[in-house]
């Protein structure tokens, strides 16, 4: 039976009332009394050197309030980088500087140079024209392969080249891996690209920057998915502004996907310029701002080899990957190529031996940095297209193959560093075949032939670590920061509940499922739950909301805080109803003493705690509010099996999706109608990865994909209608709600199907092309059947 | 967007007078120039607003029997109302989206000539007559290269005449970001003859494809394209969504598909 209240049902999201009504309150709702409004010149070349700025036009312009350049950041620190990764060699990555506006140089397209504080939005863009800059065009590195070669044009000159660092993964097995290629039955090797995305969340970046003389403390109003995190690396690292001086605000912001996790020179820009000319002041991105200044996803070149025995077991894997990091090393590129990429390489199988060899570079590209799924995607296309083709050449069933290869018992230690802690994945692949029909796509196939049509069936399955994570883990692993969770439990004297979160929704439904657990943990109404997040004003300090973190970890620190409330209050109920606190049991929003009739409404409890008339004072303080911090232990590490059908007309080239089915084990689920509403957000931007996404640079650093003329988003006309179950569960072992996360998975999980299900649709016709780089285009598709 | 003067005639004569001011410009439905000015990649002293034209609105049938259409009408109206030539009225139909279909005009459309446009396409196979205050242009002599026509700086459309073929269709394969055309052919079959119009795939705009309106002229199958070779790729668009091959493949599959969809 459905539940109807607390967790397992499926209430609709509160958020949404607001959302859908026009009644957000998003960054850009966001006025301050005498606001003025920021414009940035931005670098129309890839590559220069900036000979001169001459601002005394657009200074004199009417309106205009003031111009900034590198040189009034003089002092001032760059944008800091969160996470140092160590090379094979055990030395730190190369860390350039990053200014908030170019220093000397512009090292891409989209670079800010200058930034103009005026009366209107309008006469900053128009000042920005104004603004006389000399730049010599340098040469400019895009390849990525190029950009490593010996008297390659240098993006910083100050570095010894253009490598970040050549990491090793694991280091000591390399030997080992590399015998166990040399001396297998069968190698499949495959090479492919991973394209470059831009997230493009529906609402653009927009920063407010207020400064209060009075008190001397700055306010940054921004688009963010972490403002905690803002506020530390914003203060500490770039403008000196202590923390009790700060406040970061997110308020309702318009999707994220990763793009809105890290700290950017404009928010930095806003705090600093709100207080240099006394005014608030906003900014807000255009989309053509967008596309060259949000951090960019994916773009990994790979190359996978998959070796296998004579009875087809996985014996080793070695993989070698350049990673673009773009200009500059954005919040926290550096992991996502490595830690969230290397240590997903084994996938849901026992293969032993694995060696990852990470080359990030950089180029004259807008930065690269997480985005939904971040290295677990790149991780999961190359393994799970590696399987399909090695099944491929082997001339066996790509189920059977990835069957007998399957993690079967738990836990599990991968020979990359991680610890699965349980898992299905034959209960996936079971499930998913039930839902597609697999005996019956032969007279599918046949159907489609009939219309001159070529039918492909993709499968693949998944695994990704989530709830991120042990934060002692990964300060080894270079992290700057802990990735701990936190939440402040506040109970009203009438029985109300706020939960202050350092999670951060953006389109989650933390508002509806957070809440569901709490009511549901203490038996009260969901509607007597409120949850705040987003200002470091009114909340604890939590790491934000990114890698399906939120519920397994700011939901375990949740958890643990109402926890600490009931256990006062079962005091205070013992206290008032004279019985030993033991037998005190609370069960829908009633404390009971066991064995009697004793009883005591929520309420009555909660109203006792803040008018402590008759209250046991010797032993606990009046009030009610409880604040915990989470620290997992592991990650969590949902899972699954995918599969679509798709369509290839022959003589188009174009691809259509006829079905997609995901069966998920995210272990615990709190409210399957936003769990599914996740895994459709995710098959969308999965797909979108396929078929549709690429952002392309040209070889002298001109963005060709720079709107929506050009940059393809996936539509719902695009889509099939998605079959979605998430009846395998397999709780984690180590949070309290035994949740693992769900908002990447079918981002994660989606592109090798479409890929695997284009594969075997040309191959039906005799097309056996190997491999087709993504997005598969009808131009690209076509051009691989000519052969 | 740069600051302009708007003005808004309510006749043609009006705005003929506007447009004589050497900084004036045109604004038809502004799908195109718009975004354009938005993105400070145009800019105009003085826009001419024809929305407010009545007289070169709306669609009729002269004694001719050509479906006539005022040149600020909306691509929405062409499609609800073009009944007497079903395969025009379908191109219409799926022009960009609705938003952009109730504020197009055909007119603005032809004026632009986008080579990636879907009218021209039309116009150039129906053999239209693109009508301005002064004169009446083929438009076999109207379109001449990309985002090139035969108008004179200022001059406007106010109607296009469209000869009814006895069977027509539009065949388009999309770019799929800008929902644009990649390739899409507007096959007609005349009395006297088959025209077969392509657009997206050259940089030189619209085109007719002499080879395959002699073939279907003889024999009005999709078989009869078949055994043609594509157009030479040489003078084709390439681009992020496919090079001038892929384009001159299309636009022989494009063109077999509208002969099939015109029977």
């Amino acid at each position: 039976m459905p539940k109807d209240t607390g967790i397992g049902a499926s209430p609709k999201r509160r958020e949404d009332v607001r959302f859908l009504t026009g009644k957000g309150r998003y960054t850009d709702d966001i006025n301050v009394a005498g606001q003025a409004h920021v414009a940035f010149l931005r670098s129309d070349v890839a590559h220069g050197t900036i000979n001169g700025i001459d601002t005394s036009a657009a200074e004199a312009m009417e309106g205009v309030v003031r111009v900034f350049t590198a040189k009034d950041f003089e002092g001032v620190g760059g944008i800091p980088c969160g996470w140092q990764i160590t090379d094979r060699q055990g030395n730190p990555m190369q860390e350039p500087k990053h200014p908030v506006l170019a220093e000397g140089k512009v090292r891409h397209v989209g670079d800010p140079i200058a930034a103009v504080v005026a009366e209107s939005a309008a006469i900053a863009r128009d000042a920005c024209e104004a603004i006389e800059v000399d730049i010599s065009d340098l040469p400019a590195v895009i390849d990525m392969k190029k950009a490593l070669a010996d008297g390659a044009p240098k993006v910083h000159d100050d570095l010894t080249s253009n490598l970040c660092y050549d990491w090793g993964f694991v280091e000591e097995n390399r030997e080992a891996v590399d015998k166990a290629i040399a001396e297998a039955a069968h190698v499949t090797t495959l090479e492919l690209v991973n394209n470059r995305l831009v997230a493009n969340p529906m609402e653009p970046r927009v920063a407010v920057g207020d400064y209060a003389a009075h008190d001397d403390s700055s306010t940054l109003y921004t688009t963010s998915q972490n403002p905690h995190v803002i506020r530390l690396l914003m203060g500490a690292f770039v403008l000196g502004i202590p923390e009790h001086k700060l406040r970061v605000v997110a308020p309702d912001v318009g999707g994220g996907f990763g793009t809105k996790i890290f700290h950017y020179a404009e928010e930095a820009f806003c705090t600093f310029a709100a207080k240099a000319c006394e005014r608030p002041v906003k900014w807000t991105a255009s989309r053509s701002e967008a596309f060259m200044s949000d951090a960019h996803g994916r773009d990994h070149v790979t190359k996978i080899e998959l070796a296998l025995d004579a009875d087809n077991n996985f014996t080793a894997i070695r993989t070698e990957t350049h990673a673009n990091m773009g200009a500059y090393l954005s919040t926290f590129a550096p992991s996502v190529p490595t830690w969230l990429h290397g240590t997903l390489m084994a996938g849901n199988y026992k293969t032993p031996l694995i060696y990852v060899n990470v080359k990030a570079v950089f180029t004259n590209t807008v930065p690269v940095d997480a985005y939904r799924g971040a290295g677990r995607p790149e991780a999961t296309f190359q393994l799970e297209r590696v399987i399909d083709k090695a099944a491929r050449e082997l001339g066996v069933d790509p189920v059977d193959l990835r069957r007998q290869n399957f993690v079967t018992e738990f836990p599990y230690a991968t020979p990359v560093a991680v610890e699965y802690d349980t898992g299905d994945y034959g209960a996936t692949m079971d499930r998913l075949l039930e839902m597609i029909d697999r005996d019956g796509f032969e007279a599918r196939r046949k159907e489609s032939e009939s219309r001159g049509k070529l039918r492909g069936l993709g499968l693949n399955c998944y695994i990704e670590a989530c709830g991120i994570a042990p934060s002692s883990l990964v300060g080894q692993l270079g992290a700057r920061a802990g990735l701990y969770e936190s939440a402040t439990v506040r109970v009203n004297a009438t029985g109300g509940l706020v939960v202050m979160t350092g999670s951060h929704s953006h389109g989650q439904g933390h508002e509806t499922s957070f809440a569901q657990v709490v009511a549901d943990m203490i038996g009260i109404d969901e509607n007597q739950v409120e949850i705040v997040h987003g200002d470091t004003a009114n909340t604890p300090m939590g790491m934000g909301t990114y890698g399906s973190r939120s519920l397994a970890v700011g939901g375990s620190a949740m958890v643990r805080a109402t926890e600490k409330i009931i256990a006062k209050a079962k005091k205070i109920a013992a206290h008032i109803m004279e019985a030993a606190e033991g037998d005190i049991e609370l069960k829908d929003g009633q404390f009971t003493v066991a064995g009697t009739d004793k009883s005591m409404a929520w309420g009555d409890v909660t109203l006792a705690a803040y008018v402590p008339h008759n209250y046991p004072l010797e032993e606990i303080e009046p009030g009610l509010e409880e604040t915990a911090f989470y620290d997992p232990n592991n990650f969590t590490y949902p899972a699954g099996a995918y599969a679509c059908e798709v369509e290839v007309d022959p003589e188009t080239g174009r691809v259509e999706v006829l079905s997609f089915a995901a069966a998920d084990d995210f272990g615990n689920v709190v409210n399957p109608m936003i769990v599914e509403g996740q895994v459709h957000g995710g098959l969308a931007q999965g797909i979108g990865q396929a078929l549709f996404e690429n952002c392309a640079y040209d070889e002298e650093g001109q963005l060709l994909s720079a709107s929506y003329m050009d940059y393809s988003m996936p539509r719902s006309s695009d889509l099939p209608m998605f079959q979605v179950d998430h009846s395998c569960q397999t709780p984690c072992t180590h949070n309290p709600l035994g949740v693992k996360g769900c908002g990447e998975a079918g981002a994660i999980g989606s592109p090798p199907a479409i890929v695997n299900g284009v594969i075997d649709a040309l191959a039906s016709a005799g097309h056996d092309v190997g491999h087709i780089d993504m997005p598969l285009t009808p131009a690209k598709v076509w051009a691989a059947m000519q052969g | 967007m740069y600051d302009f003067e708007l003005v808004k005639p309510s006749t043609l004569q009006e705005a003929v007078a506007a447009l004589k001011d050497d900084e004036a410009q045109a604004l038809g439905g502004g799908q195109t120039l718009l975004p354009t000015m938005k993105a400070r990649l145009a800019m105009a002293g003085k826009m001419v607003a024809l929305s407010g034209v009545a007289e070169i609105k709306g669609i009729c049938t002269d004694d001719a029997g050509r479906i006539c259409i005022g040149g600020a009408t909306t691509h929405a109206t062409v499609a609800r109302e073009a009944t007497g030539f079903p395969a025009l009225a379908s191109l219409a139909a799926r022009i960009g989206d609705p938003a952009v279909r109730n504020r197009g005009t055909i007119g603005g459309s032809l004026a632009n000539n986008d080579p990636s446009a879907c009218y021209p396409a039309g116009a150039l196979a129906a053999n239209a007559v693109i009508v301005t205050p002064d004169r009446e242009i083929a438009a076999d002599d109207y379109f001449q290269g990309m985002f090139e026509t035969a108008l004179d700086e200022g001059e406007i459309i106010t109607e296009v005449k469209f000869p009814v073929p006895e069977a027509a269709a539009y065949e388009k394969f999309i770019q799929p970001a800008s929902r644009f055309p990649l390739v899409a052919v507007f096959v007609a079959k005349f009395s006297d003859g088959v025209r077969v119009a392509v657009t997206g795939a050259s940089s030189d705009g619209v085109f007719r494809w002499a080879e395959a309106e002699a073939a279907l002229s003889s024999d009005f199958s999709a078989e009869a394209v078949s055994g043609l070779s594509a157009p030479d790729a040489g003078g084709m668009i390439s681009d992020l969504h496919g090079d001038g091959a892929y384009r001159a493949h299309l636009v022989k599959v494009m063109t077999a598909r509208a002969v099939k969809a015109a029977h």
